[in-house]
C-alpha cells in the first residue's frame, strides 16, 4: 500500500549524522504524512465535510538522560537538517566534534494490514448516504428523539521512523470511525446517547456493521434516560456489562502500569512487580496486534513491532509497557508501548488494545446472583492519579439492579476507586468478551486505543449519584 | 505578519463567481523544556503552520450555500492551491442552507489588545532552561515531605493570524503566551499525594514559579492521609482553579449554536432565573487579564463584552454568524476555533465570575461545616451540559467549625448544574486570571451530594 518512502535513505543518513553532530546516544527521524476526511450531519443537514493534510518529521536527539527534539512541516533535506541542528543542541555539552555514525539499515519492517477500500477510494456521496440512513433511524426510534448529530472521519497515516540503531520501519495506518449522539427530550428535562464504531480498516468496515444498529443504539440510549431516576450515592455492587468500554483496566491499573509513571516512582504500582495487585480473576493483556481494533499498527511511532503483553496474570502483575526511553534504562526491549500523536510529538509509553481476558461465567447469571446493585451497560470516559491510583469512570446508561433483575435506569454519575482495592474486588467474570474503541489522552497527546472486557462485577464501588 | 496576510488575500482573490472564501493562515513556534532530577528530561523547539479554507458556493436564490472546509498543516503554495480544491470538491457535497453564510463587517469597533511579549524570543533558552531546573529543584527542597517532583515545565508559543475573506474581512492578530508548571508528589510512609501549580503570562518575566512551587506543595501535602469521607449531603467550597473548569462547563451550554440545536439546558430560558441572584456572569475577551483576550474573533469580529447572565437572570447566548442567523440574531463576536485545522463555532473566551466580597477564609467561617474541593476529575464523563447532570470524582479537605479540617479522597461531589446555580451562597473577592476559558474564585454551592463511604 505504500506508494514512495516519505523520505529517502540517502537523506536519511545525512540528517541523522547532522543530529548527532554533536554528540548523542541516538537520533531518530520520524515522517509522517496524513490524510484525514470527515462529514458531519447535524440537525438533519449535511453540515461540513471537511479534509486535511498534514505532513512532517520530528527529529530526536538522545543525550544521556536529556532528550532534544525538533520537528518540521518541510520534508526537503534541508528542512530536515535544520531540524536535526535544533534537535542536536541538547548534546552540545555532550561528547565534541564530529562523530561518525555506521548506519545500516535492517529489512524494512513495513507491513500491509490491507484496508480493503481505502477511505479515498469511496466516493463522498456514499459516506453521506451513511450518515443519512443513521439520522434516519435514530429519529424514526422514538418520537422523543429530537437531535441527532452524525459523523464519520477516516484517516490514512503513513510513518516511517529510521534511527541511528540502524531500524528503519514503515507502516501505512488507515483508521475508520462513526459515531451517532442523540439529545432525547421529555417531561424531565434532555437526555443524551451516544454510540461508536471505530476500526484500524477501511470502509470495508460497513460491510459488517451496520449503521443502523448504531444509530438504534444511540436513540434507545437517550430514550431509555428520558424516565431515569437519579443514581444512587455512595458504595454499591456494581455489574459492568461486556464490552461496556473496558475503560475501569485503562484507568484503574492501565496508566499506572506505564513505565515512564514507574521509573518516576509516580505509580501506586511501583515495586509491585510479581506481588497480587488484583483478583486471581484478572489477567490482563495489552495487545497492539489485534487486526483492525483501534489501538491495532504495524510497527509504533519508535519503529518497533507491538506485541501480545501480558502485564497482570491471575491477579498477578507481570510487566509494565514500555517505550524505547525506559526500556533502555532497565536494559531491556521496547514492548512496542512507544506512540505519539503526530510528527510534533515526542514518543511516550502510551497503551494500544487493553483487554481483560474472558472467564467462564455465564452474563444473566452474574446478575441475577446480585441482589442489589447497578448494571453499567456503557461507560463513557476516565480519568486516574497514577500517583494515588484513584480513578473516576462515567456511566452513560446504567440500571439499577434489584433481586437478580434489572429495574429503573438510572441517570449519568461518576464512579471512584482505587486501582488496586477495586481490582482486588472484582469477584466473577463472564464468557461474553467484547472491545470498544476510545481516544487516550496523556500528557497533552491523544492515540487510539482499544479496551476490551467480558462482564463482570465488582463487589463495592463509590458511585457517584445524587439519590 | 503581512506576508500571511498577502498570502490570505492571494487565495481570497482565487474566488470564483458565486463562491464565498475564508482563509485562515497562522504560523507559530513554540519552545518546551521538561526538568527532572536535576537534569534537562527534554527540550522541545518547533515552527509549525497551516492554512484553514472555507468555500461557500451559492445555490439557487433560496436555497442558501454549501459549506466546505479543509486544511493543511503547511503554507507551501502546492499545498495551499491542494486545501483550496479540496474545500471547493467539499462544498458540493453539503446540504444548501440559508442559514450558512460568511462573516460580514459589523461596524463593532474593535478593542486593540496587545497580547504580544518580545520576551518569549528575546531571552535566551539557557534562561528558559534555567527556570525549570529552578523550579524543579526548589520545590524538592520546600518540604520535607516532597519525595518527588515527576516534572517541572517552562513553555511558551508565539502565533500569528491572518484572516480573510470575500466578505471583506481582514484581521490580523499575534499573541505570546509563556507557562511554568510543576508536579509535586508528597509522601508520608505508604501514602502518596500530587499537587500540581503553574503559572502563566504573556513572558517569561510575566512568571511567577514562586507561587507555582507553593502551590504545588501546599496542595500536595495537604492531602497527606486523606481517607474517604461519609456519604451525606452538604455545602461544598470550591477552589477557585475547580471553579474556572466548572464555568467552563457551563459555558458549553451558554453557546448559541447548543441551544439553538436543542442541545442546552439553557434552551427557551432567556428572561428567566436561573442562578442565584449574586450570580453575574460576562464574557469579556476585551479584558486584557484574561488568558484568552483577543481582539478579533474566530471570524473576524471585534471581540466585545457579553453580559450572559445578570443577577441570576438569564441575558442571552453566545453567537457566531452562522448559530445567530438560525437564531435569527446576530454575531456576538464569539466564534472561536482550534487552529488552523478547525472551522468556528460559537463559544465563551473569558468568563468572569463577579466577585463577591468575602476572603476565602470569611466564606469558609461562614459555611461552618461542609467540604473544601480542591481538584475534580472526570469533569468530561460525569458532566453533562445537555442534560445537566454533574458528578465529578473530588479531593480537598473537610471543613469544621468554619475551618479547613482533616483531608480527604475518593469521594464524588454531585448534583445538576441547574439546581448549583441556583444553590450558590457565597462567591470570593479572591478572583485568580487561568488559562483556559474562565477566571475562578472561591465559590461555595450549598446542598450537594457528597458521595464517600
Amino acid at each position: 500500500m505504500t506508494d514512495t518512502s516519505l523520505i529517502e535513505p540517502d537523506v536519511l543518513y545525512n540528517v541523522l549524522g547532522a543530529a548527532l553532530a554533536h554528540g548523542g546516544d541516538m537520533a531518530e527521524v520520524f515522517a509522517e504524512d496524513s490524510m484525514s476526511a470527515s462529514a458531519m450531519l447535524d440537525d438533519r443537514r449535511v453540515e461540513e465535510l471537511s479534509s486535511g493534510r498534514s505532513r512532517g518529521a520530528g527529529i530526536r536527539v538522545v543525550a544521556g538522560e536529556t532528550t532534544g527534539f525538533a520537528h518540521t512541516s518541510d520534508l526537503s533535506e534541508a528542512g530536515l537538517l535544520a531540524a536535526a541542528a535544533a534537535a542536536a543542541s541538547v548534546a552540545r555539552d555532550g561528547g565534541g566534534g564530529v562523530r561518525t555514525v555506521a548506519l545500516s539499515f535492517g529489512p524494512r519492517a513495513s507491513h500491509d494490514r490491507g484496508a480493503k477500500t481505502l477511505p479515498s477510494s469511496v466516493p463522498k456521496s456514499t459516506k453521506l448516504d451513511l450518515l443519512t440512513r443513521a439520522d434516519q433511524a435514530a429519529r424514526a426510534t422514538g418520537g422523543s428523539i429530537s437531535q441527532v448529530q452524525v459523523g464519520c472521519g477516516d484517516s490514512r497515516r503513513r510513518i516511517l521512523i529510521a534511527n541511528s540503531d540502524g531500524l528503519l520501519a514503515e507502516d501505512d495506518q488507515v483508521r475508520t470511525r462513526f459515531n451517532v449522539m442523540c439529545v432525547a427530550n421529555g417531561d424531565t428535562g434532555m437526555q443524551t446517547g451516544y454510540e461508536s464504531l471505530a476500526r484500524t480498516e477501511g470502509y470495508e468496515i460497513f460491510e459488517r456493521f451496520n449503521v443502523e444498529d448504531i444509530a438504534r443504539t444511540a436513540a434507545k440510549r437517550a430514550l431509555a434516560k428520558l424516565s431515569a431516576r437519579p443514581a444512587p450515592s455512595g458504595e454499591v455492587p456494581i455489574v459492568l456489562a461486556g464490552g461496556s468500554g473496558g475503560i475501569l483496566f485503562h484507568e484503574a491499573c492501565g496508566h499506572g502500569l506505564e513505565a515512564d509513571h514507574i521509573v518516576k516512582d509516580a505509580s501506586v504500582y511501583t515495586g509491585q512487580m510479581g506481588k497480587l495487585v488484583a483478583s486471581p480473576l484478572v489477567t490482563l493483556v495489552d495487545d497492539g496486534t489485534v487486526l483492525g481494533e483501534w489501538g491495532n499498527f504495524a510497527v509504533d511511532d519508535e519503529g518497533h513491532a507491538p506485541a501480545r503483553n501480558v502485564l497482570i496474570e491471575n491477579g498477578v502483575l507481570t510487566d509494565y509497557m514500555w517505550d524505547w526511553l525506559r526500556a533502555r534504562k532497565e536494559g531491556r526491549a521496547s514492548s512496542g508501548n512507544g506512540r505519539r500523536q503526530s510528527y510534533q510529538h515526542l514518543p511516550m509509553v502510551r497503551m494500544t488494545n487493553t483487554y481483560l481476558l474472558a472467564g467462564h461465567e455465564n452474563a444473566a447469571e452474574i446478575v441475577a446472583q446480585t441482589p442489589s446493585g447497578v448494571y453499567v451497560s456503557k461507560l463513557g470516559g476516565g480519568q486516574v492519579n497514577t500517583t494515588t491510583g484513584d480513578f473516576v469512570f462515567g456511566t452513560t446508561e446504567a440500571y439499577l439492579i434489584e433481586d437478580g433483575h434489572l429495574t429503573e435506569p438510572l441517570r449519568d454519575a461518576n464512579l471512584i476507586g482505587n486501582g488496586p482495592e477495586v481490582l482486588r474486588r472484582i469477584d466473577a467474570v463472564a464468557d461474553d468478551f467484547d472491545m470498544t474503541p476510545g481516544t487516550c489522552g496523556k500528557d497533552g497527546q491523544s492515540v487510539p486505543v482499544g479496551c476490551g472486557q467480558a462482564t463482570l462485577r465488582i463487589t463495592g464501588v463509590t458511585l457517584g449519584g445524587t439519590a | 505578519m503581512s506576508d500571511l496576510m498577502d498570502l490570505a488575500t492571494s487565495v481570497v482573490a482565487q474566488a470564483q463567481p458565486g463562491e464565498g472564501l475564508e482563509v485562515y493562515v497562522t504560523r507559530g513556534t513554540e519552545n518546551e523544556v521538561r526538568a527532572y532530577d536535576g537534569a534537562v528530561e527534554s527540550l522541545t523547539s518547533a515552527d509549525s503552520s497551516g492554512v484553514g479554507i472555507r468555500i461557500l458556493l451559492e445555490g439557487q436564490p433560496g436555497d442558501g450555500s454549501r459549506l466546505g472546509f479543509a486544511w493543511a498543516g503547511s503554507l507551501d503554495p502546492a499545498v495551499v492551491q491542494a486545501a483550496l480544491s479540496d474545500a471547493r470538491d467539499n462544498a458540493r457535497y453539503a446540504t444548501p442552507d440559508p442559514d450558512v453564510v460568511l462573516a460580514e463587517p459589523d461596524g463593532e469597533l474593535a478593542v486593540e489588545q496587545d497580547l504580544w511579549d518580545d520576551g518569549v524570543f528575546t531571552t535566551p533558552m539557557d534562561e528558559k532552561i534555567a527556570l525549570a531546573l529552578e523550579l524543579e529543584r526548589a520545590t524538592r527542597g520546600a518540604d520535607p515531605r516532597v519525595r518527588q517532583v515527576s516534572s517541572a515545565d517552562y513553555s511558551d508559543a508565539r502565533v500569528e493570524v491572518a484572516l480573510a475573506s470575500t466578505t471583506g474581512i481582514r484581521s490580523s492578530t499575534r499573541r505570546t503566551t509563556a507557562f511554568v508548571s510543576v508536579d509535586a508528589i508528597a509522601g508520608e510512609g505508604a501514602d502518596s499525594q500530587t499537587g500540581t501549580g503553574f503559572s502563566v503570562g504573556r513572558g517569561p518575566a510575566q512568571l511567577n514559579p514562586e507561587e507555582a512551587m507553593a502551590d504545588a506543595v501546599l496542595r500536595s501535602t495537604r492531602l497527606l492521609g486523606a481517607q474517604k469521607a461519609r456519604s451525606g449531603r452538604c455545602t461544598v467550597v470550591f477552589d477557585p482553579r475547580v471553579v474556572s473548569t466548572l464555568l467552563s462547563v457551563v459555558a458549553s451550554a451558554l453557546s448559541g449554536e447548543a441551544v439553538v440545536k436543542g442541545r442546552s439546558f439553557f434552551a427557551g430560558r432567556i428572561g428567566e432565573s436561573v442562578a442565584g441572584t449574586a450570580v453575574t456572569l460576562i464574557d469579556d475577551p476585551t479584558d486584557a487579564r484574561a488568558f484568552n483576550a483577543a481582539t478579533y474573533d474566530g471570524e473576524g469580529l471585534a471581540c466585545r463584552r457579553n453580559i450572559l447572565i445578570s443577577d441570576g437572570m438569564l441575558r442571552m447566548f453566545v453567537y457566531d454568524t452562522v448559530a445567530a442567523r438560525r437564531a435569527q440574531t446576530r454575531s456576538t463576536g464569539s466564534a472561536v476555533r482550534g487552529g488552523f485545522a478547525g472551522t468556528p463555532s460559537a463559544g465563551c473566551r473569558a468568563l468572569v465570575l463577579s466577585p463577591g466580597s468575602k476572603t476565602a477564609e470569611e466564606i469558609l467561617a461562614e459555611v461552618g461545616e461542609g467540604l473544601y474541593v480542591q481538584s475534580v476529575t472526570g469533569i468530561h464523563s460525569g458532566v453533562n451540559p445537555v442534560s445537566g447532570d454533574f458528578s465529578v470524582g473530588a479531593e480537598g479537605l473537610m471543613i469544621h467549625g468554619g475551618t479547613l479540617a482533616e483531608p480527604v479522597r475518593e469521594v464524588t461531589v454531585a448534583s445538576t448544574l441547574q439546581r448549583m446555580l441556583q444553590s450558590v451562597v457565597a462567591i470570593g473577592n479572591d478572583l485568580r486570571w487561568l488559562p483556559g476559558v474562565a477566571a475562578g474564585q472561591t465559590l461555595a454551592i450549598a446542598d450537594m451530594q457528597l458521595s464517600g463511604d
